[in-house]
Formats: structure tokens, C-alpha cells, sequence
């Protein structure tokens, strides 16, 4: 059944949106993840225009965050202090970021720049999971247990402002959270992502937060920014087409309960493993596109869209 | 004084000694949610008040979107990445054009009046602003034709209108499903040994009807209200998720 959707002005199948969005919703049901890192590249795949994807799938994380937030906060694994102040960061990287995605629009040179930060983020991200968990499975066939290494005083410490968060047991500076709320900000707008493949690891490592708060802390301040997000890019852009999100998310919210079952028949270290081969995979094809010379050179752009 | 008048508009008529009259399936087409693409009957008729002048009649049948400014960019490679690193501005394309015709193009209608009317395709683009430093301007024209023809959006449809007894005349014209709304423009000339002896046109109305119109109008007019309940959706549908799910574990 082809839909026709009134932003985009694209007419797409409607089913292969709601089997988007759950393989999309099934994938970030196992891992635990937004899965906005994986839909945007695939709406560009089938021919939704970048600028309407980014800013309808930040729409879309708001749906999926929200959903997970609420289980975490009925099970009390939210920090909501240390979420406000990543918030403060978040809001105002948001608007950075969507000053950068309007400026580069104007030149024509969005779809590289959120290509760009595709390739760059999803490598890094990709290739540092991979090795890790890749480590862990070595380890635990080795029978080794992995030594407890006490952290050194991290920089979060050291720095002034200093705030107690008694959900997370951290008395720490606000500088590093608002740092690291403020990026994600930035990559939420460019990237129409929620951020937290990044959130999450820069909450453990940078910010030294207890695993268990982790997720549901990045997800409660998830809602917030992308919720921004979506409304920054309606009122400058007008490109969050609302047909588009409702059809993702139904997949989607589907899907996500189906992949959290799915997800507690595997181990935690094949899990990841797996979910780094999914980034790497994605982050390749971005790579390879923009690599080989495409078959048309030329591409059109509204100029009364600007 | 009257039989002067009389006279004057014999004359004048007979300068125009043959005239169109037409008629369309439809004039309008609504874009509804499932819009799959649309196709426009056109028919019509060679109107004459005295007997035709030597030479077959031809007709040439134009279909044209709402025309709007548009960027062409190109890519070329930089450090290795394929980069967009050229733009013309092309002043005014048509979002839709179609142009079919009851012979071969160039037998259909002349270049003189070609230009006149601006009927074949690369004429109905209208280009100019090209920066100094892009020197082949006519390439990106030509982009612009050859993205569009493959998406169905600019079709040249030669030996597609069908004329009989030299009087009745039909067509058809399919529209892609992704079409953009507004008035379109449908043209109708007559020729004779490749010049316009009649023209025509009149609007068809592509409108966006229904659930379509109202989501478009509200993100255009009341983006504040519309970025709100996009979220508001979102909200309700991630509430509605978790509580439905949450019933199926406890049954």
C-alpha cells in the first residue's frame, strides 16, 4: 500500500515503513539503544530527503525514549539531577547544533556534513565496542577475571562547581556533564539521533556513573532534547513529517518489545559484539557512498526551502 | 458604420480561422494519503468555420507544475570525498512538465515558435544566475532534465496525441505519485505545417485534500502548534506502548 507523505511529498510503501521501523524497534530492543543511529541511514537508503529524516526521526526517539524511560523510572534507575544538568548541556547543544545543520543547508552541503558525522561517530564508536567486547569474550573463555582496577581521580573531580548526585553516589563537578550533554545536543540536531551510543559510554568513562543508572538517566534527558529538536526543525525547516513518524513508531514500539526478549536469550558480550558489527556495517556503506564516484553527479535542491 | 464593424469582426475571425475547444476527466486531483500517481484525459476539438487550409493539423498538448527557484549542485571529488563543490541557481523549473505531441516533436511545431511558446523541455527551464567560475551552465539544465525525466516528473511524449479526421483530438498524461501541489498549467496549440494557429490553456487543481492538507497547512502556518503535537504523539504513543505491553506480561 503506497502513502503519500504530506512533508516529505514522497509517496513511499507503508508497509515497508512499519517493517523499518520494527527490525529498527527489534535491533534497539536487544541492545538497548535508540536505533536513531540506524534509521536515518536507512530513510536516506530509500529516498526520504536527508532534512526530513533527521528531523522526523528525532520525533520518533521521542516515542521510544519516553517508552523506555518510563520502565527505568518505575524502577528507580533514573538520576534526574545529574539528567537535569546534562539537559541544560543538551538543550543548548541542540540549538548549536541546528545553527551548524541551517548554515551548512544554505550552502548545499548537508547531506556531507550528516554523512560526515555519520562515518566519524559510528567508526570510532563501532571499532571501540568491537575490541572491547571482543576482549571480554576472550577473557571469560580464558577463565580469567577481569581485575578490578581502582580509577584514578578523574578530571570530573578535580574541577570546580561541584554537585552531589546521590542517585549516581558522585560528588563532581558540572563542568564534564554539561560538556558532554552540550555534544550530544549538537549530534541530536545534526545527526537525528538520541545520542546515546555516545551518552552512555561518556557517563561511564568520563562522568564515572554506576552502570545501573546509566541507561535510563541518558534516555529521561534523551526525551527532552530531541523533543527540542523536533521542534527547532518545524518551526525553521518545517520537515518532521508526522505520517512518516506515526508509521515508524508503530513498527518500532512493536519491535522494541519483541528485541528485549530476544535480547535476554543472549550473552551480554555477543550482544555487543554484535551491535559493534551492526555499527561498523552502517558506518561502511556511508563510507563506500561517498567514496565512489556516484552514477549522478548533479543532485536538486529546493532553494525555496532555505 | 455597423457593416463596418460586422466586417472588421469577419476579418479578425478569419484570422483565427481555426480554434480549439477541449475538455479534461478531471480538473482537479486530489492528493489524499494514499496518492499513487494520477493520469489526465485530455480531449478536444478543431473548431472551423470554413474549410481547412492545405497541411495536416498537429496538436501539442503541455502539462506544467507551479515553476519554483531550485539549486543544482554538483559533485566533484575533494581529498578524496565526493563533494558537492558547484551550485547553479536555475530561476524557475517546473516542478511537472509534460509536452506530447501528434507527430515528431520538430515536425510538430517549429523552433521559431518553439521558442516562442516555450514548449520542449529545455526551453520551459529558465536559467540564468550561474556564477562566472561555472562555465558549463547548459550541463546543469540538462542535470536538471535528466533527474527528473527518470523520475517521471519531465515527460516528452512524441506521437502521443491521437488526432482524427483532422478534428478530434485526445491525449493522456500520467503524473508520478510524487508530484508537488498547486495550479498547473495545461496548453493545447494547434499547429500547421509547424506553426501555432490556436493556443489554449486552462488551470488543473493539484491539491492536497483531507488529512494531507491539514498536517501540510498546520507545519507551514502553525509550525509551534505542529512541532508540539508531533511530540505530543510521540509522547502518547510511547505511553500507550509501554502500558499495552506491560498488560500482556501480567496476562
Amino acid at each position: 500500500m503506497q502513502i503519500y507523505l504530506p512533508i516529505a511529498e514522497v509517496s513511499v510503501n507503508a508497509f515497508l515503513l512499519l517493517g523499518l521501523g520494527g527490525v529498527v524497534g527489534i535491533l534497539s530492543g536487544m541492545f538497548g539503544v535508540g536505533g536513531g543511529f540506524l534509521m536515518t541511514p536507512l530513510l536516506f537508503f530509500i529516498g526520504i530527503p536527508p532534512a526530513v529524516a533527521v528531523a522526523t526521526e528525532a520525533n520518533q526517539i521521542v516515542a521510544s525514549s519516553f517508552s523506555g524511560a518510563l520502565a527505568h523510572l518505575k524502577r528507580k534507575t533514573v538520576d534526574l539531577k545529574m539528567g537535569l544538568i546534562l539537559l541544560i548541556g543538551g538543550l543548548l547543544g541542540a540549538g548549536i547544533g541546528l545553527i551548524i545543520f541551517n548554515y551548512l543547508k544554505s550552502l548545499g552541503q548537508v547531506d556531507l556534513l550528516v554523512k560526515l558525522c555519520y562515518v566519524a561517530f559510528l567508526g570510532i564508536i563501532g571499532s571501540l565496542m568491537f575490541i572491547e567486547s571482543l576482549r571480554a569474550i576472550l577473557k571469560t573463555q580464558s577463565g580469567l577475571i577481569p581485575k578490578k582496577v581502582r580509577r584514578p581521580r578523574s578530571l570530573a573531580q578535580q574541577l570546580p562547581f561541584k554537585m552531589r548526585f546521590r542517585t549516581s553516589g558522585l560528588y563532581i563537578s558540572v563542568i564534564p556533564p554539561i560538556l558532554v550533554g552540550l555534544l550530544v545536543g549538537i549530534l541530536s540536531a545534526i545527526m537525528g539521533v538520541g545520542g546515546g551510543f555516545i551518552m552512555v559510554p561518556a557517563m561511564i568513562y568520563i562522568l564515572g556513573m554506576p552502570t545501573k543508572v546509566v541507561v535510563g538517566t541518558s534516555l529521561f534527558q534523551i526525551i527532552f532534547v530531541t523533543g527540542f529538536t523536533t521542534i527547532l526543525h518545524a518551526t525553521t525547516n518545517y520537515t518532521v513529517d508526522i505520517a512518516l513518524a506515526v508509521l515508524l513508531l508503530l513498527g518500532g514500539v512493536i519491535g522494541a518489545q519483541f528485541g528485549s526478549q530476544f535480547g535476554t536469550r543472549l550473552r551480554a558480550e555477543q550482544l555487543r559484539i554484535l551491535l559493534a558489527l551492526m555499527v561498523i556495517a552502517v558506518c561502511l556503506k556511508i563510507a563506500l557512498d561517498l567514496l565512489i564516484m556516484p552514477t549522478e553527479l548533479y543532485s536538486i535542491s529546493n532553494a525555496s526551502m532555505h | 458604420m455597423l457593416r463596418l464593424f460586422l466586417l472588421f469582426l469577419i476579418s479578425t475571425s478569419s484570422a483565427i480561422a481555426e480554434s480549439v475547444v477541449i475538455g479534461m476527466d478531471k480538473e482537479k486531483v486530489a492528493i489524499t494519503a494514499t496518492f499513487d500517481g494520477s493520469q489526465i484525459l485530455l480531449f478536444g476539438a478543431v473548431k472551423r468555420d470554413k474549410p481547412a487550409p492545405i497541411g495536416d493539423i498537429q496538436v501539442v498538448v503541455t502539462i506544467a507544475g507551479p515553476s519554483e527557484p531550485i539549486s543544482v549542485h554538483r559533485k566533484s571529488k575533494v581529498l578524496g570525498i565526493w563533494m558537492n563543490t558547484d551550485t547553479v541557481e536555475v530561476d524557475a523549473a517546473p516542478s511537472f512538465y509534460a509536452v506530447a505531441t501528434s507527430s515528431g516533436f520538430s515536425s510538430t511545431i517549429n523552433d521559431t515558435e518553439d521558442l516562442r511558446y516555450k514548449v520542449s523541455i529545455p526551453r520551459a527551464i529558465r536559467s540564468v544566475g550561474a556564477p562566472m567560475d561555472v562555465l558549463d551552465a547548459a550541463s546543469f539544465s540538462d542535470a536538471v532534465i535528466r533527474i527528473r525525466s527518470e523520475k517521471g516528473l519531465y515527460q516528452l511524449l512524441e506521437n502521443k496525441v491521437n488526432i482524427d479526421e483532422q478534428t478530434l483530438f485526445r491525449t493522456s498524461i500520467d503524473m508520478p505519485a510524487d508530484i508537488s501541489d498547486g495550479d498547473y498549467t495545461a496548453r493545447i496549440l494547434l499547429t500547421r505545417n509547424g506553426n501555432v494557429v490556436d493556443e489554449f490553456t486552462t488551470i488543473i487543481d493539484v491539491r492536497k485534500v483531507g488529512l494531507e492538507r491539514f498536517l501540510f497547512n498546520m507545519s507551514r502556518e502553525n509550525p509551534l502548534a505542529y512541532g508540539l503535537m508531533s511530540i505530543a504523539i510521540a509522547i502518547f504513543a510511547g505511553w500507550a506502548a509501554s502500558l499495552l505491553f506491560r498488560f500482556f506480561r501480567t496476562t
